[in-house]
């Protein structure tokens, strides 16, 4: 992407804003686009950073956007000492940890002045519930007031600072994030000419049961 | 009325130079040649209204080309798109703002049923749901031909509509409503989801 790799950006980030904890999210892929995790207090000061640096300058934001992680139990074995017919060994036990979700705001800045991009910067919630607030960048990246709005309204991102933080796609009554992973849309398929997979299990629930047969269904004419 | 006179009768008249028609299709045939459609359009469908419209196909031709600007002067809207739960309401608004007699095309599969965006949690099932349609187009986006077939099959409707009777045209019914309630916007969907007065899906047997 730039001149600089994204470990040197990352040690330049740090020591010009102090305190900033920024982490490397790698991205193993065909893509292979790695971007920087910047937590929530510094980031304005770390994006502030990327777009005025001289040899950055990441000048424009050209796509904002969310992830929603969901809760996650992840399967580990420990080492646990435990007393086996009297005598103490190392046993391993299987363990479930409970990783709690959060939801992500990822950005794809580029440069205007020196034709480079994109450098990636990604924020995490603490939450998906009302701890899901980020600090909005629209005052450093104007271009992100809109997109900052489709975040909150599709995945329920609160941002702190948005000069304008209103639904921007569905109308404002409405309740739901339908970007979410735990999203369900409302049941209307009561007519559906062809379903199939998830579509057809919930149009089955609107199908109308066979009529109970009664036997007359069996006489048959007699010729005489 | 024009059923009691004999076809025959009339077109061997019609060749020696006396024309006899009925006020019924004399008020029919006025009627379908000037259908002044709505001036609107949702997406990609109304790319190929205009086409239509336009010199090439020329809606001119059936008595189609002055697309009004308001609905107080129109007589045919053509959903032509996809219609967005956010869009549903203003389009029953519309319509009901149109005077009698009004009739409904619904262009292209968004129109239908939702389309390619049927499970989408944004895009209304079809308009259907909130108002009568006479006509449906299918097609992703049916061309110019396939709109003109189906003004066509509208002025065919149109020609067979009766003035008395029974039978006769919904909007000399006065017990036929001409307005449909204008749904709002729910928490989590549109409220109602489906006038059901309006919309009735076959019911399915299956197990």
């Amino acid at each position: 992407m730039t001149v600089e790799s994204l470990e040197q950006i990352k040690g330049r980030a740090e020591v010009a804003v102090p305190g900033a904890r920024i982490e490397i999210v790698p991205n193993p892929g065909p893509a292979n686009q790695p971007s920087l995790l910047i937590d929530s207090e510094h980031a304005s000061a770390v994006a502030k950073f990327l777009r005025d640096d001289p040899t950055l300058r990441l000048d424009f934001c050209s796509n904002a956007t969310g992830v929603d992680w969901l809760d996650r139990t992840v399967k580990k074995t420990v080492k646990v000492k435990k007393v086996v017919d009297g005598v103490e060994k190392d046993v391993d036990e299987p363990t479930e940890e409970k990783v709690p979700g959060y939801l992500e705001a990822v950005y794809h800045l580029y440069s205007m002045t020196h034709k480079h991009g994109p450098g990636i910067i990604r924020m995490r919630t603490a939450d998906r519930a009302d701890g899901a607030r980020l600090p909005s960048l629209t005052p450093i990246y104007r271009s992100a007031e809109f997109q900052e709005r489709e975040i909150f309204d599709l995945y329920g991102v609160r941002f702190d600072g948005h000069p304008d933080l209103r639904r921007i796609l569905m109308w404002d009554e409405f309740q739901d994030y339908p970007m979410r992973k735990d999203y369900r849309e409302p049941d209307d398929y009561e007519y559906e000419p062809t379903p199939h997979d998830d579509v057809l299990e919930r149009a089955k629930q609107h199908y109308t049961p066979r009529p109970q047969l009664d036997g007359a269904e069996n006489i048959t004419v007699q010729r005489q | 009325m024009s059923g009691q006179i004999d076809e025959g009768l009339r077109s061997e008249l019609q060749r020696q130079g006396i024309w006899v028609t009925s006020m019924q299709d004399l008020y029919n045939w006025g009627r379908r040649s000037s259908i002044w459609p709505l001036q609107f359009g949702l997406a990609c469908c109304a790319i190929e209204m205009i086409a239509t419209a336009a010199s090439r196909y020329d809606l001119a031709r059936f008595g189609g080309e002055i697309f009004r600007p308001s609905p107080r002067q129109a007589d045919l809207m053509i959903v032509a798109g996809t219609v967005t739960k956010k869009m549903a309401p203003q389009i029953v608004r519309l319509y009901n703002q149109m005077p009698d007699p009004k009739y409904v095309i619904s262009m292209g599969a968004c129109a239908i049923s939702g389309g390619p965006f049927k499970q989408g949690y944004n895009v209304l099932k079809g308009i259907d749901r909130y108002i009568p349609v006479d006509v449906y187009i299918p097609g992703c986006p049916p061309r110019p031909e396939a709109l003109l077939h189906a003004f066509m099959e509208l002025q065919r409707k149109i020609d067979g509509q009766k003035l008395t009777g029974d039978n006769r045209a919904e909007h000399l019914n006065a017990a036929q409503p001409s307005e449909f309630p204008v749904p709002s916007f729910g928490e989590h969907d549109l409220e109602p989801p489906a006038n059901p007065n309006v919309f009735e899906p076959p019911k399915i047997e299956r197990t």
